[in-house]
């Protein structure tokens, strides 16, 4: 028998596949289509302080082998999530869920972690800081080393000892700096990728397919860039990493471990085939036994000389 | 209304072409999940990322029919696919039509593409005992289809052309005032005409709106729009929206 198992900072997974916030909604869509238990965990969407609509449609453009997406973060904001959605979760999801937040300022960061570390369902904080911070130009928070350390910090003291994860975004030139700053402001962990900055253009049209005109680029395409940059990150810190960015397969989910991965998120491919994590949890001990690993956390940058 | 999707292969029976631009395919596979008409299925085409959604046209037992127009590389890739070849659908998705609603005479106005979920809820309409009548919207004789079906049902159709080379000269809306009388209508079409119809109906009635689609069954929130009872989701809680809560 293999050993599936996996940890981030204290937070025990029985297999590393999570499916990656944004394309899990608050998991009870896919609860009814299997049982949701048999995931690692899940990231729920990315909540923010206020309610969002989000951008303008279409939201959505297909590319080779990938997607783009504006949604803008549309959500219910963190008090409806905590007063609707994570009850509702709690009655098909029993594990601890990784609640995803965003927001423009420092403020809007502590005030969703905050509220979400004090929800027992909750097992790990992700801080998406790849959206604009409004005070200072519009610039991502997540592209600054010194405001991404600011961030962690803020958010790592109101976080009721629950593990804070950053999650990084791909569109910077030195990525392994920004974790370094993650780690140091006290992190406990990194994730990475969020999506690459893309567009397209309708001919037609002659314009933007997107309303929005840039998106967020994921899926298939996307792998081999995110596999580079986990492998880069975890050269730079020793905190845990999850992996994501194109993540399609039980063989990807291994590469990702790798190449530095303590657990691997899965987004884009949820979208395609809504049973795709449920099939590579399955597929994955058949996939170790013929790989000849015994224990996950053996392969855990093993790819590292 | 809407129940559980279903992932599964179907083989693919027919794929005809039927009008300029317009072709025919019949699918065999478990049907089970579609529960409603104006319902959607979302089709995976091999080298494409994302899924194709079209609505369902006709079910009957298996076998399930839809009617899909040739407007960029997925829809000219679908209708080179020959019959005997499986293709992965996730089928019952989508709210669909009310048909508790429509009273003894709904009237049915499609547009285009907008046609072929109408002609299953027809026939739903008639077997609950209702009295549907149907206007058909194109732009041109060449573009026209699915009047016989239509005729052969028993109901009236007319059929309206932009340009006037065949049946009422005009938009459905030109058709529509020649209706009166009607309990409630159904519609589907570009979202102009959807608009106008909307604006020029004397009842009450559905909607089915289009838009891009990352999943299509309520995890992305790529196809959200506004609506006066709160955001929506067009995959899931649409394609379907009542008249009196769309914003325009
Ligand atoms: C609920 C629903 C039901 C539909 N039912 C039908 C039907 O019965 N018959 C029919 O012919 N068409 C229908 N459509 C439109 C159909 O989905 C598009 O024409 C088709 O996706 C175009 O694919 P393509 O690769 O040929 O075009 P491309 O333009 O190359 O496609 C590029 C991307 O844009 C998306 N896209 C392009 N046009 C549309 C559109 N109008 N709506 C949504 N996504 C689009 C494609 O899915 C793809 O992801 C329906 C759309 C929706 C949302
Ligand atoms: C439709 C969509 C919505 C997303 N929303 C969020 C979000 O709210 N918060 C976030 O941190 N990442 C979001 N992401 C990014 C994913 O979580 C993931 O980091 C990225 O898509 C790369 O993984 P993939 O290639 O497997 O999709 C979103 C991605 C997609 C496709
Ligand atoms: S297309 Fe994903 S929520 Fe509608």
């Amino acid at each position: 028998m293999v050993n599936t198992h996996v940890n981030l900072s204290g937070f025990e997974l029985d297999n590393p596949v999570i499916p990656a916030s944004g394309t899990f909604g608050y998991g009870y869509e896919f609860a009814e289509l299997y049982d949701i238990n048999i995931l690692g965990t899940f990231s729920f969407k990315g909540t923010t302080r206020d309610p969002r609509f989000g951008n303008p449609t279409p939201r959505i453009a297909e590319c080779a082998s990938g997607m783009l997406n504006s949604v803008g973060l549309q959500n219910p904001g963190v008090d409806q999530v905590i007063a609707e959605e994570l009850p509702r979760l709690k009655k098909c999801f029993r594990k601890k869920v990784i609640a995803n937040i965003s927001g423009f300022s420092r403020d809007e960061y502590v005030c969703c972690a905050e509220k979400l570390a004090a929800q027992e369902q909750v097992g790990l904080i992700e801080v998406n800081v790849s959206c604009p911070n409004v005070h200072n130009g519009g610039m991502s928070f997540g592209t600054c080393p010194s405001s991404a350390a600011e961030i962690t910090r803020a958010v790592k003291a109101v976080a009721n000892h629950k593990p804070v994860y950053l999650k990084l975004t791909p569109n910077v030139t030195n990525v392994a700096e920004i974790a370094k700053a993650c780690e140091d402001a006290g992190a406990d962990g990194i994730s990475l990728i969020n999506t690459m900055l893309g567009m397209r253009i309708d001919l037609r049209k002659r314009k933007p397919v997107l309303a929005n005109t840039m998106g967020g680029f994921s899926g298939k395409a996307v792998f081999p860039v995110a596999l580079r940059m986990v492998w880069q990150v975890y050269e730079a810190v020793r905190i845990p990493i999850i992996g994501m960015g194109g993540v399609s397969s039980t063989e990807d989910v291994l590469e990702m471990m790798f190449a530095g991965a303590s657990a691997v998120q899965i987004g884009a491919a949820n979208l395609q085939n809504p049973f795709i994590c449920k099939e590579i949890i399955e597929e994955l001990p058949a996939v170790m036994e013929r790989l000849n690993i015994q224990n996950l956390t053996d392969i855990i940058g093993a790819a590292h000389s | 209304m809407a129940g559980c999707l279903k992932k599964g292969l179907f083989k693919i029976r027919k794929n005809r072409k039927i009008a300029k631009d317009i072709y025919l395919m019949i699918l065999q596979g478990d049907t089970s999940a579609v529960t409603a008409p104006g319902q959607f299925v979302n089709i995976a085409l091999n080298g494409f990322y994302l899924r194709r959604p079209i609505s369902v046209c006709d079910l009957s037992g298996d076998m399930l029919t839809i009617i899909y127009k040739v407007v960029g590389h997925g829809t000219a890739y679908m209708s080179k696919l020959e019959k005997g070849r499986h293709l992965d659908l996730l089928t019952g998705l989508g709210n669909g039509y009310d048909t508790s609603c429509s009273g003894d005479k709904p009237l049915l106005i499609g547009g285009g593409v907008g046609v072929p979920p109408l002609y299953y809820l027809a026939k739903k309409l008639l077997e609950q005992k209702k009295h549907p009548s149907v206007i058909l919207g194109f732009n041109s004789r060449e573009d026209v289809f699915g009047e016989q079906e239509f005729k052969a049902l028993g109901l009236e159709t007319v059929i309206t052309t932009a340009d006037g080379s065949y049946g009422i000269s005009g938009f459905v809306t030109d058709a529509l005032k020649n209706f009166h009388n009607y309990s409630y209508f159904y519609s589907c079409g570009p979202e102009a005409m959807l608009k106008a119809v909307s604006d020029a109906s004397e009842s009450s009635g559905e909607l089915s709106f289009e838009e891009r689609m990352g999943c299509g069954f309520g995890a992305c929130m790529g196809c959200s729009c506004k609506t006066k009872y709160g955001n929506k989701r067009i995959c899931k809680d649409g394609p379907v929206l009542k008249k009196e809560e769309v914003i325009w």
